[in-house]
């Protein structure tokens, strides 16, 4: 198991620091399994078949009880831990997500606290109390006006201790933008992202750029139906809304790949609508903000494969919807705004909602038929035939 | 009043030979019993199929791309070479929501429920308005039909969630649903009419209908919990039938209400729909807590700790439940001060729902406990619906929610308070209850066979969902294996997967018990439990009319250990040398 996670470890350094929060290791998920299949009742309770008069015996079920409800805390201790999980919302890395994280602990060993004491004392009471023959009758008691009120007080009390940080928490991290911020307009669509940064210019889709350490506001809308922007990561998570902008702030404290993907169910292929935030450091971003900016390489400069790629792009077909020019954007040939902008098509890793790799085979497979590689796509079935994908891939891949 | 109910009692069903048809009897019967037997039929087929949708669901997200088996069974426009078609899958999603909520558990515990214990428990021959009840049920009926109807609908059924969520739900442009979406908005405004007769009968029959001596604090928590959750009935309901209308309105003749391009509000549908619906998620756990007061006050052989504080909790939660629909819309981008009300009013449903779980264990603090099948269920109740309620804490907390909303975390504390509560509550209030309804006992051994198995395989399909949550699980992904990082969750997923087939197949146990303990179950007695409560004077099943005389009530239903009486139990309307006569009205406290 140590090497195991040493292992992780180096491939993953920033992985390791939250790990002291428990000491489970991250294999406990598979473990907590194992007792709590055995648990399962093989057989049943060797209870009277037929019993008349239910409250005449009692059977002695409480060390199953038991077994269950230890299967249960294995099983409730397993959130507490992390894990190989490139998406999990309990490593943080921004400050957003940090905020989160320590209020999400908090409340964790505030409802664990409460969770252990109240099932404890019902299992307690479940098998101290049960009736055994010859006991006297219960005391005939019908309340406890004191008792009544401090058990109406102490929750009163932790709920204070979760409403006061989680107020706290709020005023810090959803106030306005800090002076220097990073804005981008995202705008949802089914199903893809759409970024347009305000400052540069830049337009580009589901890979999101942005340096490190540099608070990033995010202009959010949707094109459609609700979409929500989700990075766990980071700790980012807001509805998208057509009619509405909403924001949502936060300041990514490392450099790395950050999945993400729509949270708000938005449609047939709302599994299909990834994305990526990618945290470089600023020299990096500037770089990528400056070939974002350039103009595609002119025709004649093109392979001529990818020439001819160009002039089937362009190519008027019917119906008219099929014509690629009428819904896609490259800067310099075509100026659609239906689907996502393909200037810098070729620097993206990632194509159709960030689903598919942006190789020559991903292109030619979404090519030949978008529909089924992401079922409801408002890209039609263009019908190509094979030497006109080969081109296009060709000029798309020029596209960098 | 209470004369009214003693005259109809008297005059028309003391001692009255019963000489309906068959078709008054047992169809079109205006008794209250039967139509509590036919919601509990008509609600139990849905319930199977709900959890026989679940696990279609439950399949492709363990195994995706694998053959379904049994899908052969579906056509070719669902699950073509038996793997689910996409769309078809967010129908399931959409529809197993709908049947479960609307369809399975609300009538369960309002139409069944509501329907045979309010008269039988506060001494009345029936309810206030027959008629009326009978129309509720027959309007429920034609109600799940449209709701089915879907399926076949072309262009599917509707996948936008049970939520519907407009725009989605509004443009057939955006779905890819039309008939479908419409359907399902006319069968919930067909619903509607069905609870708003059920819930006006409710809060009559319990107003005005009570026997002579049934003061308020004399009502068992079961009716208390129901009268309250018929008066959100009738409040919630209308919100949610207008809303339907307006939805449908949009798809059909060209209105804008949540289309924003011509001026109309997308989160108008989210504040409609909330604000029926978080209301509606009390009606759905309220006359479970109080029937699961009722079987634990029994099971322990003693009072229910703090009577008084428990109708308040009741009507706590029942007030607090209409100023918290805005905890499901933290992620809509409201103004964070107005996300901070909302946190508060959420937090503070924690006091009432904490108040009541110490009442429950203050009951069976040195009780003597008598695990009975539904006493085991109630238990199981109070266990599960802790771990629902601290889950919910999170939710509470704004930023936290920003982390867990719409992951499968939300999904695991749904069914902790929808599964672990009402559901287990009803297996408890259904076995307590049969031998009333049907005159025969459940099978003891095989119940507690299927309340084990059932507690254990929940656990086990829900519990890992938390985790699966945490890690970054969306809900509603038809296949999350094309996630890399989704792909080491992916055991865990198989892992429910198993557990879920189990619990669904745990559940044939109690439908074979059902079915045939009603031809072959022991006779019932009239009062197999020792209950004090007014339906147990009666015989199994009560006569139509229910009593021959009209019950005079000298106490509360949760007398039991009584030095006074010789048994441990001491009914609600047994005189004793040292009670008087109460005065001819039930007092119209």
């Amino acid at each position: 198991m140590t090497e195991d996670r040493q292992v992780r470890a180096a491939k993953n350094p920033d992985e390791t620091h939250h790990l002291s929060f428990s000491q489970i290791p991250h294999d406990a998920l598979t473990r907590a399994d194992r007792p709590a299949t055995i648990v399962a009742p093989s057989a049943g309770p060797s209870a009277p078949r037929f019993q008349t008069d239910p409250l005449t015996r009692v059977r002695e079920l409480p060390h199953r009880y038991i077994l269950a409800a230890l299967a249960v805390g294995a099983l409730f201790a397993t959130t507490a831990c992390g894990g190989p999980f490139p998406q999990s919302t309990l490593h943080p890395a921004g400050d957003l997500g940090f905020e989160i994280d320590r209020l999400f602990r908090l409340i964790l060993w505030l409802a664990g606290g409460v969770f252990v004491v109240v099932e404890s004392l019902l299992i307690y009471v479940a098998i101290r109390y049960r009736a055994r023959p010859g006991q006297p009758p219960p005391a005939r008691v019908h309340g406890h006006t004191l008792l009544e009120i401090s058990w109406t007080l102490a929750p009163a009390v932790i709920l204070i201790m979760v409403a006061v940080p989680t107020i706290q928490t709020i005023l810090r991290t959803d106030g306005p933008a800090p002076a220097g911020a990073l804005e981008v307009s995202v705008i949802g669509h089914q199903w893809w992202w759409e970024y347009r940064y305000a400052e540069s210019g830049v337009v580009t889709a589901n890979e999101l750029h942005v340096p490190v350490g540099r608070p990033v506001v995010l202009s959010m809308t949707s094109a459609d139906v609700i979409h929500s922007f989700w990075a766990p990561r980071l700790g980012g998570k807001r509805d998208v809304i057509q009619g509405r902008t909403n924001r949502l702030r936060f300041t990514p404290d490392s450099v790395g790949v950050f999945l993400g993907q729509c949270a708000e169910f938005c449609g047939e292929s709302h599994a299909n609508m990834g994305l990526q935030v990618v945290v470089e450091d600023s020299a990096a971003f500037e770089a990528w903000i400056a070939a974002q900016q350039q103009a595609p390489l002119p025709p004649d400069s093109l392979s001529p494969a990818a020439r001819e790629g160009l002039e089937a792009y362009r190519r008027i077909r019917d119906p008219a919807s099929n014509t690629c020019i009428i819904c896609h954007a490259i800067q310099g040939v075509s100026g659609g705004l239906m689907g996502p902008n393909l200037t810098h098509l070729g620097s993206r890793s990632r194509i159709a909602g960030d689903m598919i790799p942006n190789t020559a085979e991903g292109l030619a497979r979404w090519l030949r038929d978008p529909i089924t590689a992401k079922p409801g796509s408002k890209m039609p079935n263009v019908g190509l035939d094979e030497s006109e994908i080969a081109a296009l891939v060709a000029y798309l891949q020029s596209l960098r | 009043m209470a004369t009214t109910a003693a005259t109809v009692g008297q005059v028309s069903h003391a001692g009255h030979v019963d000489d309906r048809s068959f078709l008054r009897k047992y169809i079109f019967s205006t008794d209250h019993k039967i139509i509590g037997i036919q919601f509990l039929i008509m609600s139990l087929l849905f319930l199977a199929m709900g959890g026989a949708l679940a696990m279609m669901m439950r399949w492709q997200l363990g195994f995706p791309g694998q053959v379904m088996p049994g899908a052969a069974l579906l056509p070719e426009t669902m699950a073509p070479g038996g793997i689910l078609l996409p769309e078809f899958y967010i129908s399931l999603v959409t529809m197993h929501g709908t049947f479960m909520v609307f369809f399975a558990i609300m009538p369960l515990l309002v139409g069944v429920f509501g329907n045979f214990l309010i008269p039988l428990k506060i001494g009345a021959p029936d309810m206030a308005f027959p008629r009326l009840n009978m129309m509720s049920f027959w309007v429920a009926v034609p109600s799940g039909l449209i709701m089915l109807a879907g399926f076949w609908a072309e262009g599917g059924h509707a996948g936008a969630g049970w939520t519907a969520y407009a725009p989605l739900s509004a443009s057939p442009e955006y779905s890819g649903v039309s008939l479908g979406q419409q359907l399902w908005c006319v069968s919930l405004v067909v619903l509607g009419l069905s609870s708003m007769l059920g819930a006006v009968n409710y809060i009559t029959t319990v107003i005005n209908l009570r026997a002579p001596g049934m003061t308020w604090f004399r009502l068992p928590l079961s009716i208390w919990a129901l009268f309250i959750t018929a008066i959100l009935v009738l409040l919630a309901i209308p919100i949610l039938a207008g809303g339907a209308i307006m939805l449908l309105f949009d798809q059909t003749i060209g209105t804008h209400f949540f289309k924003p391009a011509t001026g109309g509000q997308v989160l108008l549908w989210q504040h409609l729909f909330w604000f029926f619906g978080h209301p509606e998620v009390y009606i759905l756990i309220l006359p479970a807590m109080g029937m699961v007061s009722d079987i634990i006050a029994n099971g322990s052989r003693k009072p229910i700790f703090g009577y008084e504080s428990m109708v308040f909790a009741i009507m706590g939660i029942g007030f607090l439940g209409w100023i918290v629909w805005g905890h499901h819309m933290f992620q809509s981008g409201m103004n964070p001060t107005l996300g901070q009300t909302f946190m508060i009013s959420t937090l503070l449903i924690a006091v009432p729902s904490a108040i009541k779980t110490f009442n429950w264990l203050g009951t069976m603090w040195r009780g003597s406990l008598h695990f009975h099948v539904p006493m085991l269920h109630a238990v199981a109740f109070v266990a599960m619906f802790v771990i629902g309620g601290l889950s919910g804490v999170f939710m509470a907390s704004t930023p936290v929610d920003i982390y867990i909303h719409d992951t499968y975390f939300i999904v695991a504390h749904i069914h902790y308070v929808l599964f672990g509560g009402s559901l287990f509550a009803l297996f408890g209030a259904i076995t307590y209850w049969y031998p009333k309804m049907f005159g025969r006992m459940m099978n003891p051994f095989w119940g507690k066979a299927h309340f084990w198995l059932t507690f254990v395989f929940y656990n086990l399909t829900f519990f890992p969902m938390h985790q699966l949550g945490l890690q970054g699980h969306m809900r509603r992904i038809y296949d999350p294996t094309q996630y890399e990082f989704l792909q080491p969750l992916q055991p865990l997923n198989q892992f429910i997967t198993i557990a879920a087939l189990l619990l669904f197949a745990s559940q044939a146990i109690f439908a074979l018990n059902f079915i045939l303990s009603w031809f072959r179950g022991t006779k019932a007695e009239a009062n197999p439990w020792h209950d004090n409560a007014l339906e147990w004077t009666v015989p199994s099943p009560p006569p139509h009319g229910n009593f021959a005389v009209t019950p005079t009530v000298y106490r509360g239903p949760y007398e039991y250990s009584s030095p006074e009486a010789t048994e441990d139990y001491l009914p609600q309307n047994k005189r004793l040398p040292t009670d008087r006569m109460p005065a001819s009205q039930p007092a119209g406290d």
